[in-house]
């Protein structure tokens, strides 16, 4: 098990306050540190006023989307109907890494995150749904669901106040898509993980067919900290100018980088002293040429853009990018940058999962052109026609991981498309296309 | 026809919408893929299907519509007061467009030697708004093809994963033996080892499948769709009326398809019905009229068979034993024989298992194997099964068709033994009446001619004529018609429609029924309570 | 990199042990866990995914028969189990090698040279190929997308072993403590 970098003086150690530190991952250390005050304060509370807490709080969805929490769990009403939480734990966008961390060393913030979660929403059941990957973080989250239930912290009777408040650990099996909020509750169902249409939203029809909130790891174990700290000392976390993006969040930090891990700042902090001074700037004897800010399903922004961003929802989309999961993926000049668009784009080929034609097909076919350009094949058509596969790939699908694809390479294309140009080969004309048959099934003899 | 009812029926919402610039008014919560079809304009798709649940997967229907920041996929989308949709938009074409190419760029372009080709779904939209020419330079996916059991065959390289198939056996069948396996740009559909396709129903998943690649062994390389011809018709497998397309080419009949109508088979037919149409086309039929002189059958021409048929009648109490694939207008005409010259009818139906299609209401396959059964009853005819007439040897035996094909029950073979005179009226000899009968007069099959069946729930559905007669056979209601005028039954009438008006004018439940009104749907008849409290309101 | 068949599927692998008759696994004190499992969905559908863990946890893979198995305890069909088993990259549809080895090349790990760690991984389990069991059936090594654990390049899985930061000097330690 990996350790993280000790605290850095110009973090704010909000969630990962207690990374590193064994003992906050046992209940009793974790009461110890002031655990469960809050999911307790909270069972006394009207589930309208938690709502209100974290509306004033201004805390946004951690995922990617940035919808503020507050408002998403008043879209639950007090119906009668079952209702149910997921906590999607299933994160798998790559170069992020930041819930693996919450879960591994403090699973009680998230398991009270999540009952405080389930309360504020009428639900009685929540379901952490943690990607199948994460072995470890699974073992530990099931071992501290086991502990609070054992300490009457979950179960029938929620800290002996009479409420039912249950926490399930539902284990994925290998889809990057199922962190979409949809494709996660058909997964969680026993379906494949394929994303849903809208409408009916999850609030209204989500999981089992009930009313269903969906919150982020990051999210979620944000809440025990607010309902503690209160509203107001969340809110004035953040840089002053930006009043829309609220308190701290966990930055994954990886690739070309001197010192990766997790880096937790307030919203807003300014990226070229985060990359440089932070997380130690590039290698020795190496420069920083590119960097995908969000998860890397969003725009590539190249070294200078980046310097000149903030880290909050408005400052990335000012930079023509966005926050997405806070998933930093840093590249420096060694890299090939066609080769690496390549790779992320087989990435989205290989997790499609195969309802909307534009991405089944468009995710392989853009796949394998970049590596056909990568291998020097390339000629001067395909930059017109990857992007106008692009084009028929976004805004199109069901979710957005048709999208999600054309993002890098569209970007790419754009800062720096002297390297694709560098890799074109000696122009071969329509026709002589390889015929080449591949099966890619295995059958029964 | 209708009556007023005191049913207060929930007031529906409409929403008035314009695609396409034609402003139409549908209930609230219809899809704009339906509202469009009110006015004409049809929105292309491949995954949506009427009968199936939405699934709004292939994203073909999107359409632009006015304030949306991004096109919307019209199956669904619901309509909502004052929206105004473009089908035909530059973005929307775009998009279309963009689809397609997708869809075509692992596709072996082998529509020379594909069975859908011509009815294609992928082809019609390519010539339609698709690219003239491919930008795809890479190699093509590759799958085997795989026998999916029953009739159907699967050929993964033509598949748009559209999952018509796999919704239809899971939601409509209620039997999900078919999968989306994989994912990505390697999924296919898939099945479990051992578990084929063997439902009675499984085969519409051929006539789901917008493209070529769910195939009918049956229909595999037999013809060119548009090589066939079609005719409306219905099918005579059960008493269900399933409303089918009979398809020939050079007079043959090569494939039977369904026809939709909600009110009957929605969109589907059975294995039974779908597969059981080789015996319309067999070759050893009576063609010429046969009339039996010192023992001896001798082919004579049609005024002297029915001279000789009126004469064997005249004066005769009459039993007629009728197949209940017989249509009304016959059954009707030999009723009217009966009610002038005294004696009765039966007819006698084979009977088989039901197997019903569980996501479709009142959808089976009946245990009556016969199409007509209920409109024999009502006209008169008892089942044979309830018990056999008694047949004097002073009576004559009028035969109608195909009734006593296969091993006969006791009840026919004492009728046959009787000692009557037999006359036949039907498409192919009957061994047993080879040395039995006096007049044998050829007539046409259900295909070779026009006229109408009752179903089970009393709907009264015509044919039509899809392929010629053979020989001299006529239609069997014309050789009737003129049976009965020659026994002074009722005048001669020689379009089918005029016997049905005739059979309208005459039997209380057929009333307000003609031709023109049934149309290619059909409609039901009067069950006997509705009639007794019409009555009087008719009258006035 | 040549587009194939993707990272996470496997190509034929070798035929063996396929005589011997089917064991159930929903039996005893795995059916037990299984009902506690059942207990906490409103439908049966919903265990579907820890079902098919506990068979491949129980056998290493999860077989035509046990698919079967899954769905009749379930109320599915086999078809259904399958396009469900199909979907997941880390069910097995086939046999693997005892150690089944998954060595994160995504853009973040690949940057970081996690080829390079394949590479060192195909070498020293002698599976010569992504995809192939080594013919000492210990290893399967195949390539697999994002593990999620990106600042710690490369992560490596080994069945539910989780091994973080892996150079290819590491890698012959590693595969010499799997036996």
């Amino acid at each position: 098990m990996g350790f993280p970098h000790p605290s850095h003086e110009r973090e704010t150690p909000v969630l990962s306050k207690y990374f590193g530190d064994p003992e906050a991952r046992t209940l009793a250390g974790w009461r110890a540190r002031g655990g469960y005050a809050s999911f307790e304060k909270a069972l006394g509370m009207d589930p309208v006023e938690i709502q209100n807490i974290v509306k004033d709080s201004g805390l946004r969805g951690r995922g990617g989307a940035g919808f503020p929490t507050g408002i998403k769990w008043s879209f639950m009403k007090p119906d009668g109907k079952t209702h149910y939480l997921c906590c999607n734990a299933d994160e798998s966008e790559p170069g992020t890494f930041k819930d693996r961390e919450i879960m591994r060393w403090t699973p009680h913030a998230l398991i009270e995150g999540v009952a405080i979660g389930a309360h504020a929403i009428y639900a009685e059941t929540a379901y952490i749904y943690i990607r199948g990957e994460y072995s470890e973080p699974i073992r530990i989250m099931q071992a501290a669901v086991a502990e609070a239930y054992a300490a009457g912290i979950l179960g029938a009777n929620a800290m002996g106040t009479g409420k039912r408040v249950d926490v399930h650990i539902h284990r994925g099996a290998g889809a990057y898509i199922c962190g979409e909020e949809t494709a996660l509750m058909n997964s969680l169902e026993g379906r494949r993980g394929n994303p849903r249409i809208k409408p009916p939203f999850p609030a209204v029809a989500g999981l089992f067919g009930q009313p269903t909130t969906i919150n982020n790891v990051e999210t979620l174990a944000a809440v025990p900290h607010i309902l503690r700290e209160g509203a107001e000392w969340y809110q004035q976390l953040g840089r002053e100018d930006n009043p829309r993006s609220r308190g701290t969040k966990l930055f994954s930090v990886c690739g070309n980088i001197a010192r990766p891990g997790n880096y937790e700042v307030t919203m807003g902090f300014p990226f070229g002293e985060f990359l440089n001074d932070m997380c130690g700037g590039a290698l020795p004897g190496r420069e920083i040429k590119a960097v995908i800010p969000g998860g890397s399903s969003v725009p590539i922004l190249t070294r200078e853009e980046a310097e000149n961003t903030f880290m909050d929802y408005e400052g990335m989309v000012a930079s023509g990018t966005m926050l997405g999961s806070g998933g930093v993926i840093v590249f420096d000049d060694r890299q090939d940058m066609v080769r690496q668009i390549a790779r992320l784009a087989r990435f989205y080929a290989h997790e499609s999962c195969a309802q909307c034609s534009q991405c089944r097909e468009g995710t392989a076919w853009t796949t394998r052109i970049l590596e056909r350009i990568s291998a020097g094949q390339g000629n001067a058509r395909d930059f017109d026609t990857l992007l106008s596969i692009a084009d028929n790939m976004t805004g199109k699908t069901i979710c957005v991981l048709s999208d999600s694809c054309a993002t890098p390479v569209v970007s790419g294309l754009k800062k720096f498309r002297h390297e694709f140009e560098a890799k074109l080969g000696p122009d071969h004309s329509r026709g002589v296309v390889p015929v080449l048959l591949t099966s890619n099934r295995t059958v029964a003899a | 026809m209708s009556t007023a009812t005191n049913d207060v029926k929930p007031e529906v919402k409409m929403v008035s919408v314009t695609i396409e610039g034609r402003t139409t008014s549908v209930p609230e919560g219809t899809t704009i893929i339906e509202a469009a079809k009110t006015v004409g304009v049809l929105i292309p798709h491949y995954c949506y299907h009427p009968g199936l649940p939405v699934a709004g997967v292939c994203r073909m229907c999107l359409v632009d519509v006015e304030k949306f920041p991004k096109l919307a996929p019209a199956c669904a989308t619901t309509v909502m007061e004052g929206q105004v949709v473009s089908v035909h938009s530059e973005k929307a074409r775009e998009a279309r467009k963009g689809v397609l190419e997708f869809l075509l760029i692992n596709h072996p372009l082998d529509c020379p030697v594909c069975d859908q080709s011509g009815e294609c779904e992928l082809q019609d939209y390519t010539f339609q708004e698709g690219r003239a020419e491919s930008r795809y330079e890479e190699p093509k996916r590759f799958n085997p093809v795989e026998d999916f059991g029953g009739d159907v065959l699967y050929v993964p390289n033509r598949c748009i994963l559209c999952t018509r198939c796999v919704r239809f056996m899971g939601d409509v069948v209620e039997e999900p033996v078919l999968n989306v396996s994989e994912r990505g740009d390697r999924a296919f559909i898939g099945k479990a080892e051992g578990h084929d396709l063997t439902d009675a129903w499984a085969g519409n998943v051929v006539d789901l499948c917008p493209v070529g690649a769910l195939l009918s062994k049956d229909f595999l390389n037999k013809a060119r769709a548009w090589e066939l011809d079609r005719s409306a018709s219905i099918c005579t497998g059960c008493s269900q009326g399933c409303n089918v397309t009979v398809e020939t080419r050079d007079n043959t009949v090569v494939r039977l398809k369904p026809r939709s109508n909600t009110a009957v088979n929605h969109f589907y037919l059975c294995e039974q019905g779908r597969l059981d149409y080789r015996w319309i086309n067999r070759r050893d039929r009576l063609d010429q009229p046969k009339v039996r002189v010192d023992g001896e059958w001798r082919t004579v021409d049609w005024e002297d068979a029915l001279d000789a048929a009126a004469a064997a009648l005249a004066g005769k109490r009459v039993t007629v034993l009728a197949s209940p694939n017989c249509s009304n207008e016959t059954l009707f005409l030999a009723e009217r024989m009966i009610a002038r010259q005294g004696g009765s009818g039966v007819f006698r139906v084979m009977l088989g298992a039901e197997a019903p299609l569980r996501g479709v209401e009142d959808l089976s396959l009946r245990a009556e194997r016969a199409a007509n059964a209920t409109g024999a009853r009502l006209l008169g005819y008892a089942d044979l099964a309830q018990g056999a007439p008694i047949v004097n040897a002073n009576d004559v035996l009028l035969v109608l068709d195909d009734v006593l094909e296969g091993e006969l029950p006791t009840a026919l073979t004492g009728m046959m033994s009787s000692g009557a005179i037999v006359v036949h009226v039907g498409t192919t000899l009957p061994a047993v009446l080879e040395g039995r009968a006096q007049v044998a007069l050829p007539t046409t099959n259900h295909t070779e001619e026009e006229g109408t069946f009752t179903n089970l729930r009393g709907r009264v559905q015509r044919f039509l004529q899809a392929r010629t007669a053979p020989g001299l056979a006529r239609p069997s209601w014309y050789v009737m018609s003129d049976l009965v005028e020659r026994l002074g039954a009722g005048e001669g009438r020689y379009m089918a429609s005029a016997v049905f008006d005739q059979l309208a004018a005459t039997h209380a439940s057929f009333a307000g029924l003609s031709y023109a009104t049934l149309a290619l749907r059909g409609l039901p008849v009067i069950d006997a309570a509705e009639r007794d409290v019409l009555a009087p309101t008719v009258a006035v | 990199m040549t587009y194939g068949p993707s990272s996470g599927q496997l190509v034929r692998p070798p035929e063996h042990h396929h005589d011997e008759p089917y064991v159930p696994v929903f039996t005893g004190a795995r059916r037990d866990e299984l009902d506690t499992i059942l207990s906490r969905y409103p439908t049966k559908m919903a265990a579907l995914l820890p079902a098919l863990w506990m068979v491949q946890d129980t056998y290493g893979w999860v077989s035509e028969p046990a698919v079967e198995e899954v769905a009749s305890v379930l109320d599915l069909t086999p078809a259904y189990v399958k396009g469900v088993l199909s979907f997941y990259t880390m069910y097995h549809q086939h046999p693997v090698g005892k150690h089944f080895v998954q060595v994160c090349t995504t853009t973040p790990c690949n940057v970081c040279g996690a080829e390079d760690v394949v590479k060192a991984f195909l070498e020293h389990t002698g599976c010569g190929e992504l995809g192939v069991t080594s013919p000492d059936n210990r290893f399967t090594v195949i390539e697999v997308e994002c593990l999620g654990a990106c600042g710690f390049a490369t992560p490596v899985m080994i069945n539910n072993e989780f091994i973080e930061s892996v150079t290819p000097e590491r890698v012959a330690r590693i595969v010499a403590e799997h036996d």
